[in-house]
């Protein structure tokens, strides 16, 4: 119901919206929950476990009841979503409809369903959990419903620094704001509400003797024109982390019709040196039987919403209250010429006076009636029970200040008797100062000078001198408030979402559960959706009563971020589809795109699987081919993505016999040298080769995934390890693209762009040199990845492209091509060379045969580790050779080896395969795998067994290298 | 008081007044047969299996806040046997035996659910890394099943398979993976072992462990002196406190992990996802809320409670895998504190001094363990024997080199398992 | 939690990898026998309180040593590791 001459917005626009399809209209300016209550909508949700009706409660975030789904998104807060033309809000949680929900036979079993009920039955028979009792408790349970789908709603993320971080624009937030940005700090204020102002808003006591809600205004465009201040309404500071960072949530485009492009969301990282906590308090309700009726609402939110938006929730309003606040709203009720059926106070003795409208005191409400909404409440005063016909009831249980943010570090805020609340502790985050409301100053004059001494105190931490203001004139009289108080019998809500009463609370003291954490997870108190915001307090009141203890020992569960709910797109904005991982192209990324090569991923790179030609069917035969092309002719392969450093500087040689477990200081210069790195807990890291370019300048080649590792790692031993050493090491994996060019003609192709003598004499197998390459300065390796005679070739980065293409087409001409990492694990395997398919992280160089690359003479990282006798045992799990001992026998990755004749069960287990695949140079299937004691066991038949895979072979344990293990073709 | 169906109905018709205590809050004695320092889920099991295992029913669980109020409680619940290193494949493999009859053992349901977790794979390699799982688990007799990306797809058709960074290639199935609701199972331990006699005692810090000769006699508390011939160290999260009590020095480093929860929604996941790339695990609780997690933040933490680059790390894993999670709402973050040991698997073994027994070391892998935890524990406590399926969680196996147990192959670095 | 880079002032912990404590400060010698290998590898302090840990600031490449409290996360100081190491 609209009150005529009331609120805000009573000269906005209409604004048609439908509420579970039907149409409404409210205000330009209104939330949906003020809306509704305009159209004299009170039935707005049910609730989550007895489908109880239920109604706004408050006129913010705290708001438990009023949930509907918003344009298909769920669990969205009537009380804070805005209303915007065409607008389609439903409810949620309820079957057939709002009215008639099949559900609310739930409410009816209430006796059987109390705290914990789950955890005493349903056990039997035990197949019935899983079949039959968790399938209905899930679809009974929840709230909203997602839409099952992604939608593609921008969503952002951004970051801000400033000298002060004030949350909060009510009276106290204002006031600091105002002080600290006349101050010249850089200020950013964030705001929850759409209009800045807070509680100023919502009420008629004057500041500076005008309307508040006109001194807010005035404030806010003072700071709206200075450059050293941001405003950021609708934004809600959600938490509080280390080192003065806060997350924010923004909500950008929920308030209007959606647009492309414009977020929807923005999530903020603010850094702050310093932070004023002016967010204010929450009002709680009180207990008494059916307190949950569709029309019950808070006290403090029934004044916003007549003043704010000139909207109440029926013409006959009763308030009930223990503290002097409550009084407010029956005098602001009245003054709008509505009936206030009685202003009911529990404190003070027993009796009735007149003021305008009955007022009984030392009363209380101990029951309501109406089916769909409030009808009427039943009042126990002086002469007794009586009745009062009315269509809201307005309670307040006094204010509870949300000290939400002061305990995101771990702080407990403290309790208070005399104001019946937790206030925050001092200092219990760094840098912030909590004022206003939030810090138990309940007057308006009160928070304005709490918001002042608030920025005084921060701004003389940053160094910044305190300007001179006035506080202007406000209302002074914070009341006081009494006793969280309750009824006896019936049902009394605490935590009106989750259905948790008065006995449930009871109930769980009197099992046991009498730790506030227990009673918490016992009762779900607290766990849904608005985190106990109105109904934490007055359960510790309950819990202290049925403990016979005070509050103040009964102590409060932990508040945890966010303060209110963030959206997962907000918070992971930006990593949906590819934005979650860096894409890391090659130079000739392009050019295999074109050949028609499938990409797939290695590490954060994107490799050639193999380059597809006219009539191959199948990814096996283009790999056939080019494993063909290598071992006949020439096969071209970029091989960029390998981690390059440069190592430079006179202890370089010593710097590296240190972190490699072989010697690099005996390297002569214009050779390379396989190298093995090992970590410091013995077991191999990662392998690569180490090319020495001049006396103190070293190339160091890693695999593809350890690249970034190993480079903090040289960084590592270089400053922490050995800062002894003067040595320099830098990344140069982007600067320089590399190409191998493997095979019997590799040398004739090389030597074709290469202005350098190319016969084995001046670059002999593991030679390498700086020359030329097509008058581009580059550098030559002879190394080989393959078992063929192979080069690599260096150029800088921006020639990669055009080298690559040079070679393919170089290569087809001669019957070869450009081949695939497919190929190039076969050449590999075949050749028996190893990748982190076997140094995998629990393999020693012991267990790949690598053991006399190990050095003895010297230390390096890893080498007291790796002489554990456990990293040593000749039972150890050994690199292996497999070969099916027939030809048709299947070898896969990830099998694991048993005895010939072993039952394929844990306790026989011998081995596994790490790398598998079809050789075409051989014919058959190959294998590498690791196999205990499998060095002394060639020649002996294993059974490979992969049960995931169907597969079984016999398979002959062999040498791991299955190709010229003399290496005469990589000589030449 | 058993609980059942019935008792349920009685109770609720006489105003539910009849319903006792589910533990006492008994007043500590002065002396035990064995003392179990820590009231979390594995320090409960093991009071419990010595009740029940081995009739050892004096005895004593000293916590030092409430019970089940450390990492049992601050869980994404996860239920799995899907290891493949020897040590730890038989061990969790007897942890979920025994949560298969956990309802029934405890007369409490846990609601353990099986509802089949998925573990995600997005190449070659890691299909392979999880075929060697898969076989694993197999020659250990449980379940795992291989699927290749349209199997992954008609178990979880709103993954987005066509535009992630990290396109799925497949996934191993292990269908008897799944969820418990993780209070329930503190909770269930503490009223089962209350019931066989165990004194759980509450708000009782141990401030020292006393030590005569080389055999431990008893500890020191904020309620005061307690004696007994056995201790067992169940502290995980605290673990290198406690231990320094005696004079031990841990390969333990505390870190924090965070997880999540979302508002109640409607069913829309089923299983349990594990998407190792993005280091990101969801599930969907009963009462309706996403429960997800991710990696540690990587810097050591007692403060239980994580810092924003992790969050956001989490939520992006959880937009470039399943996007339709997107309009959920994150209602509360929370942080445990992870013992974090050098190979990533625990420690349950004696120690240099006679009758005291640790057990740590858990990283972030412990709610399942919780079972066979305590029933090893209390094996080890019982009887002065590892019991065989906890063998190899020896301390002295990293000074040896022998039975290292590295799933992750990440090594001796604490913090990357 | 934020870091004063010695190089490039406070920035996020994101910019940083976090190696452990600061062990790695005191490495035994090749030939210190396993017990103190053991030690070094494996055992660590694990303090609730101050801490010394050594971070890599990724982009500029520095290792420093951060002096931070494992309750409260509070920063105490940064230094360059090289610095500390010496």
């Amino acid at each position: 119901m609209r009150v005529p001459g009331r609120g805000l917005t009573q000269d906005a626009r209409l604004v048609p919206f439908t509420f579970d399809g039907k149409g409404h209209a409210g205000r330009d300016g209104d939330t949906l929950a003020s809306a509704l209550m305009g159209e004299g909508v009170r039935l707005v949700a049910r609730s989550f476990k007895y489908h109880r009706p239920r109604g706004v409660l408050s006129a913010g975030s705290e708001e438990p009841n009023a949930l509907v789904t918003v344009e298909g998104v769920p669990n969205t807060r009537a009380t804070v979503q805005e209303i915007w033309d065409g607008m389609s809000a439903r409810s949620q949680n309820a079957w057939p409809s709002l009215a008639i929900d099949a559900m609310g036979v739930n409410d009816l079993l209430d006796p059987f369903l109390g705290a914990g009920f789950y955890y005493k039955t349903f056990m039997w028979p035990r197949t019935l959990w899983e079949r039959l009792y968790e399938p209905v408790i899930r679809r009974a349970a929840g709230l909203g419903r997602l839409s099952g789908h992604a939608d593609d709603a921008p969503f952002e993320k951004a970051w801000a620094h400033c000298d002060l971080l004030v949350i909060g624009a009510g009276p106290a937030g204002l006031m600091a704001a105002l002080v600290a940005a006349r101050a010249g700090a850089d200020v950013i204020l964030a705001d929850e509400g759409a209009r800045m102002g807070g509680r100023l808003l919502a009420e008629v006591d004057p500041v500076e003797g005008r309307a508040p809600h006109l001194w807010a205004d005035g404030v806010v465009a003072e700071l709206r024109e200075m450059p050293n201040v941001r405003l950021l309404p609708r934004t809600t500071v959600t938490g509080a982390y280390d080192g003065g960072t806060y997350g924010a949530l923004e909500r950008v485009g929920l308030h209007r019709a959606p647009v492309a492009h414009r977020p929807v969301e923005c999530f903020w990282r603010i850094v702050a040196k310093r932070a004023v906590l002016a967010a204010g308090a929450i009002e709680r309700p009180l207990a008494f039987p059916d307190n949950d009726r569709p029309g019950v609402m808070l006290a403090g939110s029934v004044r916003t919403y007549l003043n704010r938006w000139g909207v109440v929730p029926g013409p006959r309003i009763a308030v009930y209250g223990n503290n002097d606040d409550a009084h407010r709203t029956a005098r602001d009720l009245a003054a709008a010429g509505l009936k206030v059926a009685a202003l009911i106070d529990t404190r003070g003795e027993a009796r009735i006076e007149e003021a305008g409208f009955p007022v009984m005191t030392g009363a209380r409400v101990v029951g309501t009636r109406g089916r769909l909404g409030l009808a009427a409440v039943t009042v126990e005063g002086v002469g007794g029970r009586r009745e009062f016909e009315v269509d809201g009831l307005a309670v307040s249980g006094g204010w509870s200040p949300a000290v939400h943010l002061t305990c995101h570090l771990g702080g407990k805020p403290a309790w208070d008797e005399r104001l019946q609340a937790f206030l925050p502790r001092e200092g219990a985050v760094p840098g912030l100062v909590a004022c206003g409301a939030a810090n138990g100053v309940f007057s308006t004059a009160g928070c304005l000078r709490d918001g002042l001494r608030a920025a005084g105190e921060s701004l003389e931490a940053l160094g910044l001198a305190v300007p001179p203001v006035e506080v202007p004139e406000a209302e002074g009289e914070a009341g006081t408030v009494g006793p969280f108080v309750l009824a006896s019998g019936g049902r009394q809500f605490v935590d009106f979402q989750n259905d948790v009463t008065v006995k449930d609370i009871r109930l769980s003291a009197q099992e046991g559960f009498q730790s506030v954490e227990h009673m918490k997870r016992y009762t779900t108190l607290g766990m849904a959706t608005d985190q106990g915001k109105t109904s934490n307090v007055p359960a510790l009141a309950v819990l202290a009563e049925a403990l016979g203890s005070p509050v103040a020992s009964t102590g409060t569960t932990t508040f945890r971020p966010p303060y209110t709910p963030v959206s997962i797109s907000a918070m992971g904005a930006g990593g949906q589809g590819v934005g979650f991982a860096p894409q890391r192209l090659t130079t000739s990324h392009q050019a295999a795109l074109q050949r028609g090569a499938p990409m797939i991923e290695a590490g954060l790179w994107y490799r050639p699987s193999y380059f597809p030609r006219p009539g191959e069917l199948s990814w096996r035969q283009a790999c056939d081919r080019e494993v063909a092309m290598v071992r006949h002719s020439v096969g071209v392969c970029d091989v960029s993505t390998l981690g390059k450093i440069d190592v430079q500087g006179p202890d370089a040689a010593a710097f590296l016999d240190f972190v490699y477990s072989n010697t690099m200081s005996t390297l002569p210069v214009g050779k390379v040298r396989y190298g093995l790195m090992l970590r410091e807990d013995g077991f191999v890291m990662d392998d690569g080769t180490c090319a020495r370019l001049g006396l103190q300048h070293y190339v160091v080649t890693t695999t593809t995934a350890a690249a970034a590792q190993v480079m903090r790692h040289l960084d590592f031993v270089a400053q922490v390890l050995r800062p002894d050493f003067d040595v320099q090491c830098v990344s140069v994996t982007e600067q320089w693209a590399q190409v191998s060019i493997a095979g019997p003609w590799s040398r004739e192709m090389v030597q074709a762009v290469v202005e350098a003598d190319l016969s084995d004499e001046r670059l002999p197998y593991m030679g390498c040199a700086e020359a030329a390459v097509l008058g581009v300065p580059g550098r030559v390796f002879r190394i080989s990845f393959s078992g063929e005679r192979a080069y690599e070739i260096a150029v800088p980065a921006r020639y990669g492209a055009s080298l690559w293409r040079l070679l393919v087409a170089q290569a087809e001409s001669l019957g070869g091509g450009a081949y695939g990492l497919e190929a190039l694990n076969v050449l590999r395997i075949e050749k028996g060379f190893i990748t982190h398919a076997e140094i995998h992280g629990r393999t020693t160089a012991f267990d790949i045969g690598m053991e006399r690359m190990v050095a003895k003479g010297k230390d390096c990282v890893g080498w007291a580790s790796s002489r554990r006798p456990g990293l040593l045992d000749e039972n150890r799990e050994q690199l292996v050779g497999l070969r099916p001992l027939v030809r048709t026998g299947q070898i896969t990755a990830g099998a694991h080896l048993y005895g010939r004749d072993a039952a394929a069960m844990r306790e026989n287990g011998q081995g596994y395969v790490t790398s598998a695949c079809w050789s075409p140079t051989f014919e058959t299937a190959l294998g590498l795998g690791f196999l205990k004691g499998g060095r002394a066991r060639h020649g002996e038949v294993v059974r490979l067994v992969d049960a995931m895979r169907a597969v079984e072979t016999l398979v002959e344990v062999t040498e791991p290298v299955f190709l010229d293990p003399e290496g005469g073709r990589m000589r030449g | 008081m058993r609980y059942s169906g019935l008792r349920l109905i009685r109770e609720g018709l006489r105003g539910n007044a009849g319903w006792t205590r589910a533990w006492r809050d008994p007043v500590p004695r002065p002396d035990y047969d064995a003392i179990v320092i820590g009231g979390g889920g594995h320090g409960l099991s093991t009071a419990y299996y010595l009740a029940r295992n081995h009739g050892i029913t004096n005895v004593a669980v000293l916590e030092k806040g409430y019970l089940g109020g450390g990492n049992v409680g601050r869980n994404t619940t996860i239920v799995r046997a899907n290891y493949f290193l020897p040590g730890n494949s038989e061990f969790y493999s007897h942890s979920l035996k025994l949560w298969e009859g956990l309802e029934a053992e405890l007369n409490y349901n846990v609601m353990h659910s099986q509802r089949g977790l998925i573990n995600l794979f997005h190449s070659d390699g890691q299909r392979d890394a999880f075929v060697r799982r898969g076989n694993a688990m197999a020659a250990q007799g449980d379940d795992a099943i291989l699927l290749d990306r349209e199997g992954v797809r008609e178990h979880l058709p709103y993954l987005d398979f066509d535009n992630a960074r990290f396109p799925i290639h497949g996934g191993l199935l292990h269908p008897r993976g799944g969820t418990a609701r993780h209070d329930a199972v503190a909770w269930g331990y503490a009223r089962g072992a209350d019931r066989r006699g165990v004194d759980l005692i509450q708000n009782c810090e141990v401030t020292g462990i006393d030590v005569e000769g080389s055999r431990v006699v008893g500890v020191q508390t904020t309620r005061g002196p307690i004696r007994a011939p056995k201790v067992g160290i169940v502290v995980a999260g605290r673990s290198s406190q406690v231990a320094a009590m005696a004079g031990m020095r841990l390969p333990i480093e505390s870190h924090i992990l965070q997880a999540f929860v979302t508002e109640g929604l409607k069913p829309v996941i089923h299983h349990v996802i594990s998407f190792g790339m993005g280091h990101f695990y969801i599930s969907q609780s009963d009462k309706g809320g996403l429960v997800f997690g991710g990696d540690l933040d990587f810097y050591a933490s007692y403060a239980a409670r994580g810092n924003l680059p992790m969050v956001e790390h989490v939520m992006e894993a959880g937009m470039t895998l399943m996007p339709m999670i997107g309009r959920a709402r994150v209602l509360r973050s929370w942080g445990g504190i992870m013992d974090m040991s050098p190979d990533g698997s625990p420690i349950i073994d004696r120690t240099h001094i006679d009758g005291l027994f640790l057990n740590c070391g858990w990283n972030y892998g412990g709610f399942k363990a919780v079972p066979a935890s305590g029933w090893c524990m209390a094996h080890l406590m019982a009887t002065g024997q590892p019991h065989a399926v906890a063998a190899r969680f020896r301390l002295d196996r990293f000074a040896t080199g022998r039975g290292i147990m590295d799933e992750e192959g990440t090594g001796a670095q604490h913090s990357l398992h | 939690m934020r870091v004063a880079c010695p190089f490039c002032g406070d920035r996020d912990r994101r910019e940083f990898t976090v190696q452990g404590d600061d062990t790695s400060l005191r490495r035994p010698g090749r030939d210190a026998g396993p017990l103190a290998w053991h030690d070094y590898v494996h055992l660590r302090d694990n303090p609730a309180g101050r801490l010394h840990e050594i971070w890599h600031h990724d982009p500029c490449g520095a290792w420093v040593v951060v002096e931070r409290d494992t309750v409260t996360h509070a920063v105490h100081g940064v230094t360059l590791a090289r610095e500390a190491a010496r």
